[in-house]
């Protein structure tokens, strides 16, 4: 397998998506779901939130001028939560999205998310705060997440933000995709199934 | 200290620990089917790479089948063509398909169970967040990802971090018209959507003891509503009686020793947990949800709450549930309007659900103007219920009677709700959408309480329109 890139830090211009607990079916709802590639999903991320039942475009800040093109997502609680629909964050990065800053993530879209390179980290509710209202306030600024001093910057001042260490250093070290780990030694994962009562 | 069964299948399974830390786990057991699997094994085709156990994958089509037109092509040229993919995928594979032909179909954590699939002691992985409804038997079963789903095609392995496990304890007995989902409701409105994370939940008590297989899957399936990465109870001589026989159980000699091993996976009486919850039995009652989460959930004879009740971090959410739903804080939910009732999905939709609900069902009518459906979880569950002649039961009343799949469950079939409607669900989930119009509205609940919704018309309590007697909480021998 070709050899993936070391993930350290990943900068870019920031939109705040509020609220907490929001699930994968708003990500990415199961209609577009009708697919055997991933190819195209990007043009449905959130697709009912920034869009009514005729298509017209609705206040959300997707849709605000002044975020487009952000690659980074501010997020409240529980982000990710409901379906494992890779999907989901699948969606979000062909939308552009290379980071996500949040109060938590639910764990398989965490996963999911990592797994395609696309940091999750998390930080206090006071940064979230600052950081949103310095977004807010110049959408045009990018900010820059740096995973090796799990820090983010924002217009200079500087932020605590957090990472699991397994995604951390799967992240660094650019073995974000457990694959070509899990590929090697074989002779071990038949050792297992040869033990096992029922394989 | 003892082991909990968690743990001690986590040991048995592992291969290796990787340079970040996570565990390299073989999964005995992977279930696919059409949604997620068509991207991995398009990337398995990419890399050169093939099935590594053919013979422990296992596939079936559920979520996008129309469940009342099974004649193919389907209208939908999308669905036809997912189903396609999953042939030819299966073919090229090797891998043991329960196409629609086979009798065998329906919805995938109903189909492992049901052919003897899904055993004690083992890992199950499959590409769909309620994978923990395998968990009953006493298995570690895990939802994944699409690309998690090609890790364990290629390797029959996946990275993982191990869990915490959090024992929920339900003690004393269930009083009349309570079932196995408002146990999962109260649990996930107590410990919240999110208080799952990082654990395992290993469910027990006298409840659990006397639940059926049926119920206890239906807990362990909203598993993953709490939080929760994969929900379990310990197996015991129910599992091993509900197993007995099943096509793909251990047969012959192979039976005694298979019940051997599984039972020794059963957590030890001294194993120690990382959090203990207890619940009582008795506290609990029919419950309902009112919002946009699974956790936002009151019983039927509760107003809304309000919002300063509520912690002033749910606040927010509780206000946008309101807003969605078109419903007011401090008001009852019961007499809310429904416009579709809907039984059936992985959580709901297995024989047991159906014997009940048609119990109380017999003889009443549905509501004028309620669209109401009845989808069997697999085309097993239909056979049986057909012979049982409770097809017609449902119909008699005004019931749509289905063919097994996820229909109303999610948006990717022809079921789905228009515009601003209200249903009364047993499925899983109420997300905004979900049901597949982007604003239309779910109130999850039990199989019965369902068809007391379906006859009136409204969210109605259940134990008054049919006439079960509430016990009084503690005068019962006095
Ligand atoms: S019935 Fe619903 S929750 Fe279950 S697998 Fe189908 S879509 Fe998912």
């Amino acid at each position: 397998m070709a050899a993936l890139e070391k993930i350290k830090q990943v900068s870019g211009r920031a939109v705040p998506v509020p609220g907490d607990d929001v699930d994968t079916d708003r990500i990415i709802p199961a209609r577009f779901m009708k697919c055997v590639t991933f190819d195209g999903l990007g043009e449905y991320a959130f697709f009912d939130v920034r869009y009514d039942g005729e298509g017209n475009k609705k206040k959300h800040p997707l849709n605000e001028e002044r975020y487009e093109g952000a690659t980074i997502m501010l997020v409240g609680n529980n982000f990710g939560c409901g379906s494992s629909r890779e999907h989901a964050p699948q969606s979000l990065h062909k939308f552009g999205v290379r980071a996500i800053i949040g109060l938590s993530f639910a764990e398989i879209f965490f996963g999911n998310s990592t797994t395609l390179g696309m940091p999750c980290v998390t930080v206090s509710e006071d940064t979230l705060h600052l950081l949103t209202q310095a977004v807010e306030s110049h959408p045009e600024s990018a900010l820059t997440i740096n995973l090796e001093k799990m820090e983010i910057d924002c217009g200079g001042n500087t932020f605590p933000c957090e990472l699991p260490p397994a995604a951390r250093e799967g992240l660094l070290a650019g073995e974000w995709d457990a694959l070509a780990l899990l590929l090697k030694d074989q002779q071990d994962i038949e050792a297992v199934a040869d033990k096992l009562h029922y394989v | 200290m003892g082991k909990t069964l968690f743990h001690k299948v986590w040991e048995d399974h592992t291969v290796r620990t990787l340079p970040n830390g996570q565990t390299q786990l073989f999964i005995g057991t992977h279930l696919i089917h059409e949604v997620t699997s068509p991207q991995a094994f398009g990337m398995l085709r990419e890399l050169g790479l093939k099935v590594k156990y053919p013979q422990r994958t296992f596939a079936t089509v559920d979520h996008i089948v129309p469940t009342n037109e099974m004649a193919e092509p389907y209208s939908d040229p999308l669905a036809q063509a997912m189903i396609q993919a999953l042939r030819d995928n299966t073919k090229e594979f090797g891998v043991t398909f329960f196409d629609t032909n086979t009798g065998k179909q329906g919805v995938v954590h109903i189909v492992g169970p049901e052919q003897g699939i899904t055993q004690p002691g083992t890992t199950i992985a499959c590409g769909d967040s309620h994978t923990a409804t395998h968990g009953a038997f006493g298995a570690i079963a895990f939802g994944i990802g699409t690309s998690q789903v090609r890790d364990v095609l290629a390797t029959q392995t996946m990275a993982l971090s191990p869990l915490k496990v959090r024992r929920i304890n339900v003690s004393g007995k269930l009083g009349p018209g309570v079932y196995a989902k408002d146990v999962i409701l109260h649990i996930i409105r107590l410990l919240g959507v999110g208080g799952g994370k990082g654990y395992a939940y290993e469910y027990g008590g006298e409840v659990f003891d006397n639940f059926s297989m049926e119920e206890r899957m239906t807990v362990c399936n909203m598993s993953i509503e709490g939080g929760a990465r994969c929900g379990y109870v310990n197996p015991d001589a129910k599992t091993f009686e509900y197993l007995k026989g099943r096509p793909y159980s251990p047969q012959g000699a192979d039976w005694d020793a298979a019940v051997e091993k599984w039972a020794s996976y059963a957590s030890d009486a001294d194993a120690e947990y990382d959090d203990v919850f207890n619940i009582d039995a008795a506290d609990i009652k029919p419950t309902v949800t009112w919002g946009i989460t699974p956790g936002q959930a009151v019983f039927i004879d509760e107003n809304l709450p309000l919002l300063d009740e509520l912690d002033s971090a749910d606040r927010a959410t509780a206000q946008e549930a309101y807003e969605y739903m078109s419903l007011n804080p401090g008001e009852p939910i019961r007499g809310t309007k429904i416009d579709v009732a809907f039984l059936g999905s992985c959580t709901n939709g297995r024989l047991s659900d159906f014997e009940e609900a048609a119990k109380y069902l017999k003889g009443h009518k549905v509501a004028p103007g309620v669209k109401a459906i009845v989808v069997p979880g697999s085309q097993v569950v239909a056979k049986i219920a057909e012979a049982k002649g409770l097809d017609k039961v449902f119909t008699e009343a005004g019931f749509e009677w289905r063919g097994a799949g996820c229909s109303m469950c999610l948006a990717m079939n022809p079921d789905k709700l228009q515009g601003n409607q209200l249903c009364a669900s047993s499925s899983n989930r109420n997300f905004k959408g979900r049901q597949g119009s982007p604003t239309g509205r779910t109130v999850l609940m039990s199989p019965v309480m369902v068809m007391a919704a379906a006859i009136k018309g409204e969210i109605s309590d259940a134990r008054e329109v049919f006439g079960v007697q509430v016990a009084t909480v503690g005068v019962e021998g006095a």
